[in-house]
């Protein structure tokens, strides 16, 4: 963070008492926002502030027994001054999360948020359009949770003339080994499928035990 | 008879009587369709010619890139941003990798810098003269794409030479570049200028006053300036509003401040002014890469002091024990990069691509995100086509220059 942000970190978080300065961040001014205060700040920093561009939303989980688990990170940036402003709003609810849509202030949220719904289940309240934007709308699940596994989970495929015809279902991918990382700490056994999992090799097919089941 | 017939099309689009309205159709284009460039569908409403409702459907090229993100090494991810804006892979790595060593707070050796800006231009030209040449097509004029994709394809040579590969790049690596440039091959740069430049006057010679593009393009898909902010806009859909933004110029990086060059900026913000930046901006790319050329220090491609995070060199890890040990740390668990967050873009030819990292100080990231130009602007189809006819959307989708892979990540 050089000083041009920090003045602005400051600057900002004297103007506003309600926000904390969020632990962890170093690069931009960034923010805690309460979710009742989120728009409130949100319109403040459009139009007082100068933040006239809404450049990035993200969802995030942080760890299925984190809480609150999860929460939205909004990028805007300020074209006069070249500076990003992050912040972000924790939903209070680990079961159904909820926080505030930020569409009402830049319209370009709209996307975005549509997508963090998506992949997270986060709800945006007040979104004009809550739609899945990525996944297909009979999606059942939130694949960007952390307690998703990467190689995704059998579900009834979307199209049913398709359906009725093949019996096709939308199956894991095959994970040919992978994860293809070794978390620090554990032995090469554990950490690294291929280690543990002896009996599979090049063009020979993985047991289905381990989520393979490639038919 | 009347030299041309002017229709009143905006106002069939805003008519909401019923008795009046004839019945309005229902027309999927995409996803297969040449205009949409990969695999967008369009769901128009249209009444007659006229679009009166536009709702992009997106992500047949889903391929969840944050999550793969999260499960694999810093590295190993170098390869996946090649294939979000696979017309400019370079770009890609170079935001990537810039992004992570912002969160190491490593700085990169200044040939490696340099040799970073100079395939980043190089990608920006041949993006933009592949974007023109299918725009071209698009609108009507077939021979422009031959001549632009002709200079693209030595720009792929050059690439290949330099990299290995001619499409998807993985040039970078946390804290370096893959290679040097081989010998003679700065001069064979200069010289793919030279043709490339050329090329842009043929194809100016072909564009910028053939009245079928000129109809087909001024004052179609006019953005206005508050409308690009308020949707995030970036790149050259932005400047075509008429704002002079440019991330390379407002919070350079990867040394762009040393480089001489001019932010060409619109002032209709149609789909022609967005024809004429984009040919300004190859141009403005070539004077880049020409003083690279010019100036490229002598020195390390690698940051090597950076112990936790660059493979040492293999002659070494081959010597020495503890190079060995290092050399299979970071390839097992990953360059050991700090916690703390990370929100960086650069500026790439469709826009600025952003890369959001959280990391809790392991080889991987915990959370990544991808903020792809593209996706921000289909977002503003529903605005942006309604009013229009049909025949105008391979015009606009053309101008808005996007590219699926980089919006469905």
């Amino acid at each position: 963070m050089n000083e041009k942000d920090l003045a602005l970190q400051n600057e900002l978080l004297e103007k506003y008492p309600y926000l904390a300065v969020r632990p962890g961040s170093a690069d931009h001014a960034s923010f805690d926002v309460p979710a009742d205060k989120a728009v409130e700040f949100a319109r403040a920093l459009r139009d007082n502030e100068g933040f006239s561009s809404i450049n990035d939303v993200e969802g995030c989980d942080w760890g299925v027994d984190a809480s609150p688990r999860f929460s939205a990170i909004w990028h805007v940036y300020n074209y006069d001054k070249h500076l990003y402003v992050r912040m972000n709003v924790y939903a209070q609810d680990n079961e159904k999360p909820r926080v505030p849509s930020l569409c009402s202030v830049w319209a370009g949220c709209n996307w975005h948020e549509r997508e963090a719904f998506d992949l997270l289940g986060i709800e945006f309240e007040d979104h004009p359009d809550m739609r899945r934007i990525l996944m297909w709308d009979e999606y059942p699940y939130h694949p960007l949770r952390k307690d998703f596994p990467l190689a995704g989970i059998e579900v009834p495929h979307p199209d049913p003339d398709t359906v009725a015809q093949t019996g096709v279902k939308v199956l894991p991918a095959p994970q040919n080994g992978g994860p293809f990382l070794a978390t620090g700490g554990n032995t090469m056994r554990k950490s690294e499928p291929r280690a543990l999992d002896q009996e599979w090799r090049e063009g020979n097919r993985k047991p289905k035990n381990n989520g393979n089941n490639d038919a | 008879m009347p030299k041309s017939l002017d229709f009143e099309f905006s106002d069939a689009a805003s008519r909401d009587d019923d008795v009046i309205q004839c019945e309005k159709m229902h027309v999927t284009m995409g996803p297969s369709h040449p205009s949409t460039h990969g695999v967008l569908r369009l769901q128009l409403e249209v009444d007659g010619e006229i679009v009166t409702k536009c709702t992009p459907v997106i992500g047949y090229l889903h391929r969840g890139d944050d999550k793969l993100a999260e499960n694999m090494t810093y590295n190993q991810f170098v390869p996946f941003t090649d294939r979000l804006d696979y017309l400019a892979p370079i770009c890609n790595n170079v935001a990537y990798a810039l992004t992570v060593e912002r969160l190491a707070g490593l700085e990169v050796p200044p040939r490696c810098a340099a040799l970073r800006v100079l395939t980043s231009e190089l990608s920006r030209m041949s993006s933009h003269l592949l974007g023109l040449g299918v725009y071209a097509m698009d609108t009507g004029a077939l021979t422009v794409f031959l001549t632009t994709y002709t200079e693209r394809e030595r720009i792929y040579s050059l690439f290949e030479e330099l990299t290995g590969q001619r499409l998807s790049c993985s040039y970078t690596r946390i804290g370096g570049v893959t290679r040097d440039v081989p010998e003679g091959w700065l001069a064979k740069v200069e010289k793919a200028c030279d043709c490339v430049l050329k090329a842009l006057d043929e194809m100016e010679g072909l564009l910028s006053r053939n009245k079928i593009f000129t109809d087909r393009t001024q004052g179609i898909g006019v953005i206005k300036r508050d409308f690009a902010l308020q949707y995030g806009l970036t790149g050259v859909n932005l400047r075509c509003t008429g704002v002079c933004a440019d991330i390379r110029k407002d919070r350079p990086y990867s040394g762009y401040e040393q480089y001489d060059f001019d932010i060409p900026v619109g002032t209709v913000g149609d789909c022609y002014d967005r024809y004429l930046l984009k040919t300004e901006e190859v141009r403005q790319s070539v004077r880049i890469v020409r003083q690279v050329c010019k100036t490229i220090p002598d020195g390390p491609i690698f940051a090597e002091d950076a112990r936790k995070i660059c493979l040492p060199p293999k002659n070494r890890v081959l010597t020495g024990m503890e190079e060995l040990i290092q050399n299979f740390m970071i390839t097992t668990h990953g360059p050991q990069i700090p916690a703390g967050e990370a929100y960086f873009e650069a500026e790439n030819p469709k826009g600025a691509l952003g890369f959001f990292i959280h990391s809790k100080g392991e080889g991987h990231p915990y959370r990544l995100h991808v903020r792809g130009p593209s996706f921000v602007s289909l977002s503003t189809l529903p605005v942006l086509v309604p009013g229009h006819f049909v025949t105008d959307i391979p015009a606009i989708l053309g101008s808005l220059d996007f590219v699926q892979g980089e919006c469905d990540r």
